[in-house]
Formats: structure tokens, sequence, C-alpha cells
């Protein structure tokens, strides 16, 4: 075969090559984090956040409005510092409560964001204070046998 | 008679192993480092990443595709006993970028491109072309076996990620739409599944040890032939055999390390 045949369709495999990669990096790992990136900051603190992770989703009404960014620890309160990422167009009133759910039995956590009724806005940075923690699965078992006991005295 | 030959071969064997291993490391070490030698040309490298890469790339991609479909609905009927077809992108994925992607991957370039590397190179040493390269102060490490070498390192990661794309397209294929899996479902699990550094990449690192381990026993068999037409055939043979081996067992090696 022609030199220059050969150059081209070496070129062309390197490029599939390279484009598979990045398929895989965007479709397939979890690399696409840009979706929310020209997203506002919000924070939440919560008493426990479970098995919160970055990247689990915040939902509101069940769609993904954003994503965790960072969980921390506030050293004075000793509360659990969550940072999210969420989507601008969704403008959250100042009274929105958040919890941490699980989906489904044994999957994933994520945030689901309950907005209220006031009129102001959430401004960007600004922090949720109505919060309920990630329910364990193991306290609730252990309360409801402790009840059992104690009940049936 | 015969069992009393086998235990004088059999420690033959053994002693003859140790120095040609040793000769097959000094020749991997001089053909490696052959790039900086002056008869070393890219035009040769490009040439052997065609024949290498782009002429394997039907065969991998229909191969990937098969084992992509196959992997849906194995994963499929097993996970539906537990009503977790939610995790059957995560299945897929995770398998063909972590194993089945680089050690398929690996095993048909073995057959494709190493058996064809060992023909080459074994009948360029029967009819004496390495030594007539030498007499003409040609390198023949440079010349013939480096740029193999070198496209077997660069061609087998990329037909990996080709693969692993592929494969994954082809599971899609059959669990979406054939098997009714929630599409959304699908990608979002395993995209929050699959990381970038801990499996796409570590599964292309494999494929790259696989690259240099496959061309570095098919040309080894090729140099190390007997110089008779039989030998050709008996190197083809053998390359293809112990490439095929050393993937499987260097797979094992390599999972238990970096998937730990």
């Amino acid at each position: 075969m022609e030199k220059r045949a050969i150059d081209w369709w070496v070129g062309i495999f390197v490029l599939l090559g390279i484009a598979a990669l990045m398929v895989l990096a965007l479709r397939v790992g979890n690399l696409s984090g840009f979706a929310y990136n020209d997203g506002y900051v919000l924070h939440a603190n919560f008493t426990n956040v479970g098995s919160l992770k970055v990247r689990s989703p915040v939902r509101l009404g069940g769609v993904t409005i954003g994503e965790v960014t960072h969980i921390g620890m506030d050293p004075k309160t000793f509360m659990a510092k969550v940072t999210m990422r969420i989507e601008p167009k969704v403008k959250l009133p100042t009274d929105t409560g958040a919890s941490i759910y699980t989906e489904g039995l044994l999957g994933e956590q994520y945030v689901a964001v309950q907005p209220g009724g006031m009129p102001q806005e959430l401004k960007p940075g600004g922090t949720i204070t109505m919060t309920q923690s990630a329910v364990n699965i193991d306290q609730l078992i252990g309360q409801m046998v402790f009840d059992k006991a104690s009940g049936s005295k | 008679m015969a069992f009393l030959d086998f235990v004088p071969n059999l420690g033959r064997r053994v002693l003859l192993t140790i120095p040609n291993l040793g000769a097959a490391a000094r020749f991997l070490l001089r053909s490696l480092v052959a790039v900086i030698n002056r008869h070393f040309s890219i035009q040769q490298l490009l040439k052997q990443v065609y024949g290498f890469g782009v002429r394997s790339l039907l065969l991998m991609m229909v191969a990937a595709f098969f084992t992509g479909m196959v992997l849906g609905f194995q994963g499929y009927y097993a996970l539906v006993r537990f009503g977790a077809t939610s995790a059957l992108g995560t299945l897929v994925a995770l398998s063909l970028l972590r194993e089945l992607g680089p050690v398929l991957t690996a095993l048909l370039f073995a057959g494709r491109a190493g058996s064809a590397l060992t023909a080459e190179i074994s009948s360029m040493k029967a009819t004496e072309q390495l030594n007539a390269m030498e007499m003409m102060a040609v390198n023949p490490f440079a010349w013939v076996v480096a740029p193999r070498l070198w496209a077997g390192i660069i061609v087998v990661p990329i037909l990996c990620a080709i693969f692993d794309l592929v494969g994954i397209l082809g599971g899609y294929l059959i669990s979406v739409p054939v098997l009714g899996v929630d599409g959304g479902t699908f990608w979002a699990q395993m995209q929050s599944n699959v990381t970038f550094s801990g499996d796409i990449l570590t599964g292309l690192f494999k494929a790259l040890c696989f690259g240099l381990v496959v061309t570095w026993i098919a040309a080894w068999q090729g140099y190390a032939a007997q110089p008779t037409a039989e030998g050709v055939g008996n190197a083809t043979t053998r390359s293809v055999v112990t490439a095929s081996l050393a993937v499987l067992g260097l797979d094992f090696i390599l999972t238990a390390f970096l998937f730990t």
C-alpha cells in the first residue's frame, strides 16, 4: 500500500482510539462532572450523612437537579457539612428542607430537597437550615427490637 | 526406556529454560532500546501499526459486539431473579473494562497479529534475511524487531479502548431495546459505579502490558526459531500458545496488584 494511505489509516486508527477513550471517560466513567459546573452552590448541615458520597445526586420531586460536590465536618457544631451544586434555573425558596434518602431498600443515598413557600430565594452560597439526616437502618432495627422487648413486659 | 528418557529430558528442558529466558529478556531490551538507533524508521513503525491495528479493527469490533451482547443476556438472566436488573449497566461495563476487554483483545491480537509476526521473523531468519542485514551493517533489531514491538505496545491499548466501547454498546443494545431494562438506569448506574482512573485506565494499563508481552513472545519465538520450514511452523504454534497462556497468567497477577 502507498505510504500516504498508511499514514492516513494509522492517523484515523489513533483518533478512533482517543475518541473511544473520551467516550468511555465521559459516558461510562463519571468524569462528566462538568454538567453542573455552571450551577450555584448551596450548603446543608446534617447530623448524619450516612453513606452519602461526593457526586451523589440532589433531587427535587425525583428529578435530579444537582450533585453533591463536597462533604466535610464543621469543627464548631460537629455537624456534617454537605456542599451541593444546583442547576442555575432551579431557584429554591429560603425555607427549603433537605433530607437524605435511600434509593430502594439497599440502593444509593441521595439528597432530596423539599421547596417551601417563602417568596425569597436562597442565594448562591446559602445554607439550607431545615435538614433531616440519613436513616440508619441498624438503629431503626435496634429501636424496634428494643420497643418490642419493653412493650411485652 | 521411554520413562527413563523422561527424567533426563525434563532436566535438560529446565536447564535450557533459564538461559532461554535470559536470552529473551536481553532480546527485549536490545529491541526496545533500538528506537534510538539510526536504522529505526517511523515509516516502518506506522506500517506495523497499520498491519497490527487497522487491519485487526474489524475483527475486534465484531468480537466486542458479540461479547457485549452475551454479557447483556447472561447478566440479565442472573440479575432478574433478584430484581436487580438496574445493575446490568454496571455489570456489563465493569466486566468489559476490567477483564474481558484487555484479555480478549490480547488473545485475539496474539492469534491475529502475533502469529503473523512470528511467521514473518522466522521466515526472514530461515531465508537468511536477518544475516544479510547484518552483513550490510543494518541493525535487524532496529529495522525489523523494534518497530513491531513498539507497534504492539501502541496498538493493543487503542484496540482495547475500542473493544470496551463497542462491547458496552452491544450490551446496551441487548439490555435496553431487547430485554426492556430502563435506558436511563443503565447509563446512570454505570456512571456512578465506574471510575475513570480505577477501572478505565487500569484496564488500558493491563492492555499495554499484554501488548508488550504478546509482541515480545511472538518476536522472540520468531527470532529463536529453527531456520527450517518445519521450524517456522513450530515457532508460529508456540508463539500463539505461549502468548495466550502468558496473557492469562499475567492477567491474574495484574488483577491481584491493581484491584486491591
